[in-house]
């Protein structure tokens, strides 16, 4: 609802500078969550819990295979046109 | 103090009365019943209650044990909590049909017999099909129509089974059954289908997108709850359950990144959630039971967040899709939190509800040595986060700017959400309570350091996936499209067995048609007028050729002779030839 003349109020991530303090802050607790592995003391039921970083290795491969299959794969078999069922 | 009645009695008896009323007053007594039947709830002591005689069978309307009861007590909250988002509704329709679809998903878990169960799991589906139809569009029409077919021919295959099984045992109690003969072969796949089994499922994806903004809410949190339920009580330690649930875990994840339909992606999360739960039950043992129970109560509540926040984005803007939205945070903040917290619980992020449950399914899993089914579900752990964590609100209130500037939602949709939200988060910082109340005794610590950083770095390092594949520009971009799923057999599928049911039956009538009305009726009347003549001809004209030489003399005859056939005026000494041989015929064969 912009208004001719009244420059629009200015919200959380229109400034440029919140969203590099988001995006500094959550690569700084990536890093943190990979050091902070160190220090736990695991407890594992599989062999490969104990391997270093395993979650997070497993989370981020998980989720690009996830995308590019969602994305390679399933879409163009599956889609079809908005009216196709009409 | 007034004696306990039934908990279904309540809602449904109530909902009776809801056309009467008018106003405020309506309002107040629509959130009355919940809370009336809460307190009715907690106070019938456990056991066996309200049996009736019925022909030669016990019906038993409150079988209250600790696995029926948590189902209970969560179905009370989410009405409390529907009915509180549903207050701007003034359709006394969605009221009523709420009100009972709540009643009936009551009267599921508490039955004790085979007969009311499947009366209530047959009202449930008549009661949320109008939840569907009152959207009164024709996507809703439509889908409304596809739900009731499924749901028919689920609730046949119940019955069949549970037809046979009476008659095989002679008992109707429900309690558990196992897989064992076509009986049981036939009930599990009846709870399949309301549990929406992979290939079952469409109808779930296919028809809550449509249903009306505060009906989706009703329908996320009992049809497939009451199967979960059902399959907890009579299908537990099922081995068939553990790789059912693993497939609905995983393959929903894949769709719901594609899908533009911000509700339809959490209807495939529905589905993804769901498949914790039935693998929880295939596990069998008492912690995983124990997880499946918990994380249904606290899917009851996050599905149910984050369907309302969509709803009322929907409400305030008109528009669910993906690529329509964008940039709402600015303008509908606390729905934009409300959302928010929803996705953390559902993601099961540490101190969010989905943490305390989902890892009691995880950690049974594990104690059973199930790898390849652990692997899945850590896929799909990491996979909801990625479109129900991040997707849901990222695509509606972040994402491009849609230039939107609606109003927050209204403040009983704020205290709706906030409920809701304050449960979530409660529960997963505290899940003593919640543990209280399952079906087994619970020695489970859901926060000890290697789980916690573990759990975080999955998350995190999902997100960090769904950030680069974004600025890399990889990430799929929302469209407006269809996409196929196994609803295509019988909606195209249907289509060609309409054509060719139409082609074959309708050919065969042309065919039949032709012969019977076109050939054999004119035949036989030709037959009836002409056979008799040529009959006597096949006498007559050898005898004609003996006694007479002339040909033209003999056409003449032979003309006279079928005139007079067709007149019928023989001369009369003709008849009382054939007359007197006949007779003598007859005369010596006796």
């Amino acid at each position: 609802m912009k208004k001719e003349g009244i420059p629009e109020k200015e919200y959380l991530f229109d400034k440029p500078r919140n969203v590099k303090i988001l995006f500094v802050s959550f690569y700084a607790s990536l890093a943190i969550l990979l050091g902070l592995e160190f220090l736990v003391k695991k407890h594992a039921y599989f062999p490969w819990e104990e391997w270093p970083e395993f979650y997070a290795v497993y989370g981020f491969v998980a989720c690009v295979v996830l995308v590019l299959v969602a994305k390679y794969i399933l879409r163009p078999l599956m889609k079809r046109r908005e009216d196709y069922y009409d | 103090m007034i004696n306990p009645v039934p908990p279904a009695a309540i809602f449904i008896i109530g909902a009776l009365f809801v056309p009467f009323l008018r106003g405020r007053l309506k309002n107040g007594y629509l959130l009355l019943i919940p809370v009336l039947g809460f307190i009715n709830l907690i106070s019938i002591p456990e056991g066996t209650h309200w049996v009736i005689r019925f022909l030669d069978y016990d019906l038993v309307f409150g079988k209250i044990d600790r696995l029926s009861l948590i189902f209970g007590y969560i179905f009370h909250i989410i009405s409390f909590i529907a009915i509180l988002y549903a207050q701007h509704v003034k359709d006394d329709l969605q009221h009523v049909a709420g009100l009972i679809y709540a009643g009936s998903a009551l009267g599921v878990v508490f039955s004790g017999d085979l007969f009311s169960f499947f009366i209530f799991w047959e009202m449930l589906t008549v009661a949320s099909i109008f939840l569907i139809w009152a959207r009164r569009t024709r996507a809703a029409m439509g889908a409304g129509f596809r739900y009731l077919l499924v749901h028919a021919a689920g609730g046949l295959f119940l019955l069949a089974g549970i037809v046979l099984h009476v008659n095989q045992t002679g008992s109707i109690e429900f309690g558990y059954l196992g897989l064992n003969g076509l009986a049981s072969y036939f009930i599990f796949f009846g709870f399949g289908i309301n549990c929406a089994w992979p290939f079952l499922h469409p109808w779930l994806t296919d028809a809550y997108p449509e249903a009306t903004i505060t009906g989706t809410i009703f329908l996320s949190a009992f049809t497939t709850k009451c199967a979960v339920y059902a399959l907890a009580r009579a299908f537990p330690g099922t081995e068939a359950l553990i790789w059912i649930g693993a497939a609905m875990a995983g393959f929903p994840i894949f769709y719901a990144v594609i899908e533009n339909d911000l509700r339809r992606v959490l209807a495939y999360s529905l589905i993804n959630q769901v498949g914790f739960m039935v693998c929880g039950i295939g596990i069998g043992t008492n912690l995983a039971i124990n997880g499946a129970v918990a994380h249904a109560f606290n899917d009851i509540l996050f599905k149910a967040l984050l369907f309302m926040s969509m709803g009322a984005v929907m409400y305030r803007t008109g528009k669910i899709n993906g690529t329509a939205l964008g940039g709402l945070y600015k303008t509908m903040p606390l729905t934009c939190i409300f959302c928010i917290v929803g996705a953390a619980s559902i993601s099961a992020f540490p101190l969010f509800s989905g943490f305390v449950s989902k890892s009691m399914v995880m950690d049974a899993a594990a104690h059973g040595h199930l790898k390849i089914i652990w692997f899945i579900l850590l896929f799909a752990s990491a996979g909801v986060f990625h479109h129900a964590g991040i997707k849901i609100p990222f695509f509606a209130f972040f994402s491009h700017d849609s230039g939107m500037r609606p109003k927050e939602a209204p403040l009983h949709m704020l205290i709706a959400m906030g409920i809701a939200a304050f449960l979530c988060i409660f529960i997963g910082s505290f899940p003593g309570p919640l543990y209280s109340l399952l079906p087994y005794p619970v020695d489970y610590v859901p926060y000890t350091m290697p789980h916690v950083v573990g759990q975080t770095q999955l998350l995190f390092f999902s997100a960090l996936a769904f950030t680069l594949l974004m600025l890399a520009g990889i990430y799929p971009a929302e469209q407006r499209c269809v996409n196929l799923d196994a609803d295509w057999f019988y909606r195209k599928g249907g289509r060609l067995f309409y054509s060719l049911m139409d082609k074959g039956f309708n050919g065969l009538n042309k065919i039949a048609d032709r012969i019977f009305v076109g050939g054999l009726a004119g035949f036989l009347c030709r037959f009836a007028k002409e056979g008799a003549v040529r009959l006597q001809l096949l006498v007559m004209v050898p005898l004609w050729f003996l006694i007479d030489t002339d040909p033209t003399n003999r056409a003449v005859k032979k003309e006279n002779f079928i005139h007079a056939a067709r007149l019928g005026s023989f001369p009369i000494s003709h008849i009382a030839v054939f007359a007197v041989l006949y007779l003598t015929l007859l005369f010596f064969i006796r």
